[in-house]
């Protein structure tokens, strides 16, 4: 086990090398500087800047500066909001986006591990068939879709819910959690249902029908286990999802997260702040994917000794 | 009377393809699906045609309207044809839908033969590049590539099929190692067949029907990460339309217009829901021994 997740873990820093030097070289191949703008900025100044910010040091060595503070935990000054870090700058919105995306994922594991267990339990009725065609409905409506539909249903006709805003009022977590969450939980529902499905079917269920235990109990306590497994191999890339979609609720329901500061900055061509959000970004996948992988092996013995070696 | 009963009903079998197509037609939803894509292809391709108005002209003094006999799905806040401006979004959205399926059908599909049918070290060296490669938060690559280069279409083709080829590649590769490891093929090969000749004539045509499938699964994909793009005001630009340039746009006008979101929303919907019904019913249909997942 220990093994495995040294191998895991060392197999992450060629893709954080790679996400690193990438983003570098694709940010600073974009056309215009990061100082254009409307007025014309003079040449002196330019120059201060430029030397200010190391951007005519070789590029090699930017990119080696700039990976050496990273390994620092440093991601550089903003170049749109002077005298502010890009740190700081995601540390302001993160806070959001964590607890949205936490809200979502436990909203998506409950209601898709409960419709995915209903299903399995009774294929082929109408128990299988009503979860899973909602299922259906939530891997075509996508969160930009979903989300201005809730919000014109029950904010606007029904006024059940505010419009916008994250933490004002006591129900307006609601909508936001529901439309990012909807999609993955579409998908843990058919997960769940494919793997309850395969081990159901398997001998020592059998077995343990055979002795006579509850449908509760072989469900709950020997089934779920294993069936399990796809939904946790799920959840590493659900994150890398679960992220995209929060810029899009973040801009639908005006939540001041990560999500939407990234967009901004992306039209600010706040080159310092994409690059640094990106690679934060992508730390968080790796990482997330990372975690998913270790535990499903946890879980499933025949995939730690297949790929270790 | 004497009934004469043609010999040739039965010395003929039937192909794989007569089993699937009896098969696809069992299947209501696929079938649905199908008709309103080919309708929805049909409107898009000849909507001007189709529609006397044009997508960008503006009637400032008509303003947003509610659907009318005149404007069958109304106008937006500019006086622009709902209807014009949906179909020649859905031309965008289905053009990229199937160019960028088209570039990763292409990439994945040589991808994974070569390493399916090589194996060994090769197999193993691009099968680590694709693992490296599916680790990549590629959503944020494409945001970047966009704001980076600016929002061009063709990047945008580039961008999604650089995406979406990676699972393609590694389910042909599996396809392919399973075919290769079948005794006609080693038959063919003691025939003294060339590769080029193997692989075209005999491990292609038989993993076609995977193939099939996992295209008409993934165009919704794209379809859905172009939208996203364009709802983000990263992928397809004004006045030039798409289904997420209009849904976009409607959300920012949602109190006073609604129709500006739920027409829009609705046909992206149902082209969703249309391709992954195919989709489904393809793969029941072709691949009987995958079920559902």
């Amino acid at each position: 086990m220990l093994r495995y997740i040294l191998f895991r873990c060392l197999q992450a820093v060629p893709v954080l090398l790679i996400v690193i030097s990438f983003t570098f070289i694709l940010v600073r191949a974009a056309p215009g500087g990061p100082f254009d703008s409307e007025k014309v900025v003079p040449p002196q100044i330019l120059e201060i800047l430029n030397e200010r910010y190391h951007l005519d040091d070789p590029l090699h060595t930017q990119l080696s500066d700039y990976i050496l503070n990273l390994i620092k935990g440093d991601l550089g000054p903003s170049f749109r909001f002077p005298g502010r870090s890009v740190n700081e700058l995601i540390l302001n919105g993160l806070p959001y986006t964590l607890e949205l995306g936490l809200y979502a994922i436990l909203f998506a594991l409950f209601t898709g591990v409960l419709a995915g267990l209903l299903a399995a339990s009774r294929p082929n009725s109408i128990q299988d068939y009503i979860p899973m065609s909602l299922a259906m409905t939530g891997i075509c409506l996508p969160a930009f879709v979903l989300g201005p539909i809730l919000l014109l249903i029950f904010s606007i006709w029904l006024e059940w819910f505010p419009v916008s805003g994250w933490g004002q009022f006591s129900n307006d977590k609601i909508l936001p959690t529901i439309t990012l969450g909807s999609a993955y939980s579409a998908y843990i529902a058919r997960l769940t249902r494919g793997g309850m499905l395969e081990i159901l079917s398997q001998d020592f269920i059998r077995t343990a029908r055979a002795k006579g235990l509850s449908e509760a109990t072989i469900v709950l306590k020997h089934g779920i286990k294993g069936g399990l497994i796809p939904v946790i191999s799920f959840l590493g890339p659900a994150m890398a999802g679960l992220l995209s979609g929060s810029f899009v609720v973040e801009s639908i329901f005006q939540i001041p997260g990560l999500g939407r500061f990234y967009i901004q900055a992306a039209f600010n061509r706040d080159y310092t702040m994409i690059m640094g959000t990106t690679i934060f970004f992508a730390f968080l996948i790796i990482f997330f994917n990372l975690l998913s992988d270790i535990v499903a092996a946890w879980l499933n013995p025949r995939i730690r000794y297949g790929s270790s070696n | 009377m004497e009934r004469v009963i043609d010999i040739r009903q039965f010395e003929r079998g039937r192909s794989l393809w007569q089993d699937a197509y009896t098969r696809l037609r069992r299947n209501k939803f696929a079938l649905i699906g199908l008709v309103f894509l080919l309708c929805m292809i049909v409107l898009a391709v000849f909507a001007d045609i189709i529609s006397p108005y044009s997508y960008e002209t503006q009637d400032l003094y008509l303003g947003a309207t509610p659907p009318s006999t005149k404007h069958w799905l109304g106008t937006d806040t500019l006086g622009r044809d709902l209807f014009t401006r949906i179909l020649y979004g859905g031309r965008v959205s289905l053009m990229v839908g199937f160019l960028a399926t088209a570039v990763a059908l292409i990439i994945g599909v040589t991808w994974g033969t070569v390493s399916g049918y090589m194996g060994g070290r090769i197999d193993n060296a691009m099968m680590r590049i694709v693992d490296i490669l599916y680790a990549l938060p590629f959503t944020i690559f494409i945001i970047l590539l966009m704001v980076v280069f600016g929002q061009n279409i063709y990047l945008l083709f580039l961008a999604i099929g650089a995406v979406e080829w990676l699972t393609m590649a590694r389910i042909i590769r599996g396809q392919v190692i399973s075919i290769r490891n079948q005794d006609y093929i080693d038959a063919a090969i003691s025939m003294g067949l060339s590769r080029f000749r193997i692989i075209f004539r005999h491990v292609l045509p038989n993993v076609l029907g995977p193939i099939i499938v996992y295209t008409t699964l993934t165009i919704p994909n794209v379809i859905l990460l172009e939208s996203f793009l364009s709802f983000l005001g990263l992928g397809i630009q004004p006045p030039q339309s798409s289904w997420g340039v209009l849904i976009s746009s409607g959300v920012e006008t949602i109190e006073e217009y609604p129709w500006l979101l739920i027409y829009p929303a609705c046909v992206l919907s149902i082209t969703l829901f249309s391709l992954n019904f195919l989709g489904d019913g393809l793969r029941d249909a072709l691949d009987p021994r995958i079920a559902k997942d």
